[in-house]
């Protein structure tokens, strides 16, 4: 097959991935239990979990770079197991370690990866340079990549994933030990890799990465699935069908909490620092109880809002783990 | 068939491009056949053709099998050989583009080490057909060896420590420095289950001696180690992805 029908988009209306009953164990470790998901075209997918949920093992399987030991892999309806060189053809891969060659440079790095793929010579050298270019590193195309800083390289290694226009690029922890700014500039990336039309898999166990970037999240918790639908949905799910509206009294005394609770529709009252996270059925109810406190109570409202429940609270009833676990990076620092 | 050979030979290429000057690939496969290659012409430069054969095979020996340690290991210790099994191809494709890679290097420094013998054996004549067959099937073999060293362990060191283990006894066994007829016994018979025998056997015949065997005796019996090694090479890199 060359390079011309790898992108012809056969089985295009086949997922993207598709995955059924997957498990996989070293051992006696069970590391993926059972997991069932579809990724569908052009969205980006997140998988997202504590350090040590089974993502790094998902993803590998997923690639063919390790066997699953029960289930199904489909790759744009390609058996990983059966087919997968056709299936390789479709899809390029970021891993979390970069494993790019350090004697070669950016630019041979990236070449390298076109000619395995298979990228005609005149079009694989523009399509370097123009990859490298987009991501900044056009002027450092011909360093060797020992010379690179940590995001450089990650850089390098997404222009050396998508250099032979793959439909579906693979990115395991992408912005895991970047700085703010380049972590920035990678989702940046990724964005505008999607609206390219690239069908993007991700997994992270950053909360505010995966809401920023996801259409749809899979929270993985010690290799299972505990939840899987879009950010939004994911938090009314932690809402519970309720309200939240966040507000502030002058003065902020401690018996505004005991007294707003004491109303009726409202179900929760929090302390969230100087404010009050009040929970209730309806905002109209919630509202009102609070207007009536403060006109009750001689306090004077000083700000109030509605408030949805963030990705982490959501995380955190789906998952009922702390969202500390997520703030854990590899190698438990 | 044409995506493999395609990765094959652009794995060969960037090998060659990323390891063939790297430390443990100059002092194994180049520094180490040249010293003895000199030492032993200081110690008697009129015997020096006698032992050509054998330091011609301890070349091909030592630079494949140094080399294979250093494309497979340095590569599975950074996981860039994760990136060649993303690319449409076999595990086998993979492994023999690691495989040719260190066989070239083989060829280069054994032609280099030739260069400097070969004149001291003009008076006996020698076959530059019969060379170039052993020497290629001896370079693939010992590759073959090198990489299912390499795939059973990881460190680049690792790999060096436990070739020694072999090389080294070889270098004694198999007909070198001792004619495997003056050895006992039994380390004839363990002689004789050692590919450098064989290769020492066919550059002997082909620099112009006698042999044990025929030459094409020789070569066949390197193409048997050759798959004999290849073959559990394969098995134990795709295990390593299982």
């Amino acid at each position: 097959m060359g390079y011309d029908t790898i992108n012809a988009g056969h089985a295009a209306e086949a997922p993207a991935v598709a995955v059924s009953e997957l498990s996989k164990r070293y051992g006696r470790l069970l590391a993926v239990d059972r997991v069932t998901f579809q990724v569908q075209h052009g969205e980006i997918f997140g998988l997202l979990g504590p350090n040590g949920a089974g993502k790094t093992t998902i993803i590998r399987v997923l690639t063919g770079l390790s066997r699953p030991s029960a289930g199904q892999v489909r790759v744009f309806a390609h058996d990983m197991e059966r087919n997968p060189k056709e299936a390789k053809k479709l899809f390029g891969l970021v891993p979390e370690i970069t494993n790019l060659y350090d004697e070669l440079s950016a630019l041979e790095n990236v070449l390298f990866m076109a000619q395995l793929f298979g990228v005609p010579p005149q079009e694989r050298l523009d399509r370097a340079h123009q990859l490298l270019d987009l991501f900044g590193l056009g002027s450092k195309s011909r360093v060797r990549l020992s010379h690179f800083s940590r995001g450089m390289k990650r850089a390098v290694a997404i222009a050396a994933a998508v250099v032979h226009r793959p439909r579906l690029l693979f990115l395991d922890e992408p912005t895991a030990g970047l700085d703010v700014v380049h972590a920035r500039t990678l989702r940046r990336l990724v964005r505008r890799l999607n609206q390219e039309g690239v069908t993007v898999f991700l997994t992270t166990h950053y909360l505010e990465e995966a809401d920023q970037l996801c259409d749809r999240i899979a929270l993985l918790v010690k290799g299972r699935i505990v939840a899987l639908d879009t950010p939004e949905a994911l938090k009314d799910r932690a809402s519970k069908g309720g309200v939240a509206v966040e507000v502030a009294f002058e003065p902020m005394l401690d018996q505004c909490a005991v007294g707003l609770g004491r109303r009726t529709g409202i179900r929760r009252v929090t302390a969230r620092g100087d404010r009050l996270r009040v929970e209730g059925d309806k905002v109209s109810e919630v509202v009102a109880a609070i207007v009536a406190y403060a006109a009750e109570s001689g306090t004077e409202i000083t700000h109030i809002a509605t408030v949805r429940p963030t990705l982490e609270e959501a995380f955190v009833q789906l998952t009922g783990l702390s969202s500390e676990v997520m703030k854990t990076e590899k190698g438990g620092s | 068939m044409r995506d493999e050979l395609r990765i094959i030979y652009y794995i060969i290429r960037k090998d060659m491009r990323a390891y063939y000057l790297k430390p443990p690939a100059i002092s194994w496969g180049i520094l180490f056949p040249a010293a003895m290659s000199l030492s032993f012409y200081l110690r008697n430069p009129a015997g020096f053709g006698e032992l050509a054969p054998g330091l011609l095979a301890l070349t091909v020996l030592f630079s494949t099998t140094a080399m294979e340690a250093v494309v497979i290991n340095f590569e599975l210790r950074v996981g860039s050989l994760e990136r060649l099994l993303l690319a449409p191809a076999t595990f086998g494709s993979v492994l023999l583009g690691k495989l040719l890679g260190a066989s070239l290097f083989g060829f280069i420094i054994t032609a280099l080490v030739a260069t400097a013998v070969l004149p001291t054996c003009l008076d006996r004549g020698f076959d530059v057909v019969a060379l170039l067959f052993i020497v290629i099937t001896s370079l693939i073999t010992f590759s073959s060896l090198g990489a299912l060293i390499s795939v059973a362990v990881k460190e680049v060191f690792e790999a060096q420590t436990l070739g020694n283990f072999l090389r080294f006894p070889m270098m004694f066994l198999c007909g070198v420095f001792i004619p495997i007829q003056t050895l006992p016994p039994g380390l004839r018979h363990l002689a004789y289950a050692l590919p450098l025998t064989y290769t020492v056997d066919g550059f002997r015949q082909a620099l112009g001696g006698t042999g044990n065997l025929s030459l094409v005796g020789d070569v066949l019996i390197l193409t048997g180690f050759a798959c004999v090694f290849v073959v559990p090479a394969v098995a134990l890199l795709r295990r390593r992805f299982a």
